[in-house]
């Protein structure tokens, strides 16, 4: 069963932006916000040489990665082809304009 | 239960190149909203035509020339049928029947038939053993015939003739040209050329019979072709006659229902038949009154189509200039334009004829209008753009023949021509792709633009410096297939049409403030565009209306949003300013103390004469950079397309050498240009005398002080191409300095296009024009120096209002207990 956590409110993420949430384990979490406010959780790593998905361009339902430009699906976390790999993601919602995490 | 909506049916008749690429920019740019069929004639998937050739010199198979597997049509839900003729197209029913009875509704139909080789109207054109050159059939008829008999007569010495006749050849076949025409290649070389493309080929073994009629072919006793007579008499014998006299549009099954047709099918500039619920591509067209029959022409068009098709209604094919390599390994030829000069055109030739190397390049008021090559093709490319672009050769006339110089093209170790690479030699340093790499993914993938080899093997696609040779092996493995776009008319990216000349006008003709306005007015295909184009746009709408559209962090790259350099490891780097390179004990102290407190683990001096502190963690960013602005220093901005730094040297202050006090110069023009936005990053350089120990000769503006003045260089480049500053004039004062050099960055910052250097921008324009505008037009470079000042005059330190605005957010994790 998934453990439901709140994380901050949807204002606080940026529209076609992120926010990091730090564990204590596991690594990052990268919280991205669409332009129709939907909510997406994914590792904060990308495939390709890990680097920081949460500060990369937020476009559609993907993220570009800021240090090589691979672009990453925020749903399926894929890579989108013809890059091949993937990253993993986490369930999240949004009630009452309030975001959570199942960690 | 309700049923899924009915999606409108497309019909696709000719499953070849140019209706199957159609089909697959309009399932790019629209997937799902047609039910798709394609009947195709031959019994194959869709494949590469132009490949044949290799496939015939044995040097490809007809499985590695396939373009579309029978599961891409599986996958995208289009129901094939080959092997199937269409007989009749009904418009009032809107339906295609086919030769065996099939019959298929639509509510758009494509056609894309093709074209059919040209059959000499002789006697003995229909026997055994004479075949036109057009498809697999043809292809491995000609390699039975090569491996059962001995003489092969080709009639046409054109580009197919000439590939059918080497790929005979090398299959044992003693094969003679029969040719009309005067020199080979008539159509797209010069007679100089043309002869020595001619030798070339006799010393591979081929022979020649040029202007020479043919009369008729004669049967011999198996029934089959033995000879062939010309006019005059002589005969010579031939088991196989390949007709490749040409090609006819196939546009019958069109013209007899009804649709208009003039030696082709007549289409507007959308693709549209005189039935507009019927649209045609490919060779079977005639457009403007010209039938195509190269392949990148039929892209451009597939482009048009499928946009249109899909509904946009954006986009119109208005002709292509095309260019042409032969497909015999071995053979370097290129032509493009108007080869052959006319009456109110120049010529610059070049002639070894024992080096075996020859170009002519054909210009019309001061612009590349036509050229040959033959024996050195490394620069067709270049040419190519550059008459595509119309671009003004004035400034560079006196070295044009001898190509774009690639002197100080770094990266790859001065290797400059495709040609002569190894397979295994090293094109992209920066992401390690081979040239044999890039070749197998052109032939494996079917890749025909730049953009899609840089998608697939990663080649190009950081620094870019070794673009122009991708794209020359591009035009080497390809041939006349590769036809680089426009640049401006070249697409910004994947979710628009447009160029980025076309969006940057629009922002300004049309007053948009925001990039939904301008998403919206230029129908942009996704909802909020990609990390290419947003960054591109909000550059343009920010530099075009500086007060009036607001800044949108989120279309920044992460740096211009964190006011930092992001390093592989996710930490940034933070270099606050040192106006002019110089600094002060307490700054020093102030850096020292950050260093100290931020546990910083590297400390860098940098090449703009600043201090970089590397490895700083983002939610560091915001304290760290309180304490340097307390210390009174503001961000380097070098993270930035922006102005970075001016270099400077100790001049005339301490200078035994000095001519001008090069550090205040400098630090004045720093000031002026402080937070100043452009399309790429910006540098400069002042020095205070010719020993120019500020290496301002590769800055985008060098300054370098005289003993009457300075003289101000401008278009230098120190990073991925050394490229030497050019010379743009000489003033007298410190205020001219400024206004001169500021009015060249403004008329940069209207017109550079985004991520373009000034390098570029200026290879693109020409020095005349830059002159026209800055030194010519006194007004003018007062009024683009205004607007600089104006654009800047309320210039803030974004360390400073970064940590007093909403932005803050971004750099404090969010922390999850466990």
């Amino acid at each position: 069963m998934s453990n439901w956590k709140l994380i901050c409110k949807l204002d606080d993420i940026p529209q076609l932006g992120s926010r990091v949430v730090q564990r204590v384990t596991g690594g990052d979490i990268a919280i991205f916000r669409n332009a129709e406010d939907e909510v997406f959780a994914l590792h904060d790593k990308c495939p390709h040489k890990a680097g920081p998905l949460s500060q990369g361009i937020v476009h559609g339902r993907k993220v570009t990665c800021p240090l090589h430009g691979w672009n990453i699906g925020l749903e399926d976390g894929q890579a989108v082809a013809p890059d091949v790999g993937s990253c993993s993601k986490f369930d999240v919602k949004v009630e009452n304009g309030e975001v959570y995490l199942a960690v | 239960m309700s049923n899924p909506p009915v999606k409108p049916r497309l019909v696709l008749i000719g499953n070849g190149m140019a209706g199957v690429r159609t089909v697959e920019e309009l399932l790019k740019i629209k997937p799902d909203h047609y039910d798709i069929t394609i009947f195709g004639a031959e019994p194959h998937p869709n494949y590469n035509r132009i490949l044949l050739s290799p496939v015939l010199a044995g040097e490809m198979t007809i499985q590695e020339i396939v373009l579309n597997e029978l599961d891409w049509y599986k996958e995208n839900n289009i129901k094939l049928h080959t092997g199937k003729q269409i007989k009749t197209i009904d418009r009032v029913k809107r339906k295609v029947i086919a030769e065996d009875g099939t019959e298929e509704d639509y509510d758009r139909l494509l056609i894309a038939t093709g074209s059919t080789p040209f059959m000499l109207p002789i006697p003995g054109n229909d026997l055994p053993g004479v075949i036109g050159y057009r498809d697999i059939k043809d292809t491995d008829e000609m390699i039975e015939a090569a491996r059962l008999h001995k003489h092969a007569v080709v009639i046409g010495g054109g580009l197919l003739g000439l590939e059918a006749a080497n790929g005979l050849k090398l299959r044992g076949m003693d094969v003679t040209v029969v040719h009309l025409g005067p020199w080979l290649l008539e159509r797209q070389l010069d007679e100089i050329a043309g002869k020595m493309l001619q030798k070339s080929l006799e010393d591979k073994g081929l022979k020649f019979l040029l202007e020479t009629q043919t009369e008729a072919l004669i049967q011999g006793e198996s029934g089959r072709v033995a000879a062939i007579r010309f006019k005059g008499g002589m005969q010579i014998p031939a088991d196989l006659v390949v007709m490749a006299a040409g090609i006819r549009p196939n546009y019958s099954l069109a013209e007899s229902s009804g649709i208009y047709c003039n030696r082709g099918i007549v289409v507007n500039d959308t693709m549209q038949t005189y039935d507009p619920k019927v649209y045609a591509v490919g060779e079977c067209v005639s457009h403007r009154g010209i039938a195509y029959g190269l392949v990148a022409p039929l892209f451009e068009q597939a482009k048009v189509a499928a946009n249109h098709l899909a509904g946009y209604g954006i986009g119109r094919y208005t002709g292509s200039v095309t260019s042409t390599k032969l497909k015999v390994t071995g053979i370097d030829l290129f032509s493009a334009g108007e080869y052959m000069g006319g009456k109110d055109t120049e010529e610059i030739v070049l002639n070894d004829p024992h080096g075996g190397v020859y170009k002519k390049l054909v210009i019309k008021d001061n612009k590349l209008v036509g050229g040959v090559m033959y024996g050195d093709t490394a620069d067709g490319p270049w040419y190519f753009q550059l008459l595509k672009d119309k671009r003004d050769i004035h400034d560079i006339r006196d070295s044009l023949i001898f190509g774009q110089s690639l002197v100080g093209d770094v990266g790859h170790a001065g290797k400059s021509k495709a040609a002569e690479m190894a397979d295994n030699a090293e094109v992209c340093g920066c992401n390690g792709v081979t040239k044999g790499a890039i070749v197998q993914a052109i032939k494996a993938k079917g890749l025909f633009t730049l953009d899609e080899v840089k998608k697939h093997t990663k080649a190009a696609s950081s620094c870019g410096s070794c673009a122009g040779l991708v794209e020359q092996i591009l035009a080497s493995t390809i041939g006349g297939a590769y036809t680089p776009a426009a640049l401006d008319t070249k697409p910004m990216c994947a979710c628009t049409d447009h160029s980025h000349k076309v969006v940057r006008e629009a922002i300004v003709a049309k007053n948009l403030t925001s990039k939904e306005a301008v998403f919206a007015e230029m129908q942009w295909k996704t909802p909020n565009g990609c990390d290419k184009c947003r960054p591109a746009v909000n550059y343009y709408l920010i530099s075009s209306h500086p007060h009036a559209a607001k800044d949108d962090p989120q279309s920044r790259f992460i740096n211009e949003r964190a006011h930092a350099n992001i390093q592989k490891d996710g930490t940034y780097s933070v270099v606050p300013r040192m106006w002019g390179g110089l600094t002060t004990p307490d700054e020093l102290r102030a850096i020292a103390d950050a260093a100290e407190k931020y546990k910083v683990p590297t400390v860098k001096v940098t090449g703009g004469q600043r201090i970089d502190l590397l490895g700083v963690k983002k939610e560091d960013l915001p304290a760290m950079w309180a304490d340097l602005n307390a210390a009174g220093m503001v961000s380097g901005h070098a993270y930035g397309k922006s102005i970075r730094t001016v270099k400077t040297c100790v001049g005339a202050e301490h200078c035994r050498f000095g001519t001008q006090k090069s550090m205040t110069m400098g630090i004045k023009l720093e000031k002026m240009l402080f937070d100043m936005y452009s399309p790429h990053k910006v540098k400069l350089a002042v020095s205070g005398c010719p020993r120019n120990c500020a290496e301002a000769g590769i800055k985008d503006v060098g300054v370098i002080g005289v003993d009457s003045g300075y003289e101000l260089y401008i278009g230098g480049n120190g990073g991925i191409k050394t490229e030497v500053a050019q010379f743009l004039c000489k003033v007298t004062s410190d205020e001219e300095v400024m206004e001169y050099s500021g009015a060249f960055l403004q008329l940069y910052r209207e017109e550079g296009w985004y991520l373009e250097r000034t390098c570029h921008y200026m290879e693109r324009v020409g020095l005349d024009y830059i002159k026209g505008k800055i030194l010519e037009d006194e007004e003018g470079r007062k009024a683009y120096y205004f607007r600089l000042l104006d654009s800047l005059k309320d210039a803030k330190d974004p360390w400073a209002t970064s940590r007093e605005e909403q932005p803050i957010k971004q750099f404090i994790p969010i922390k999850l207990e466990a």
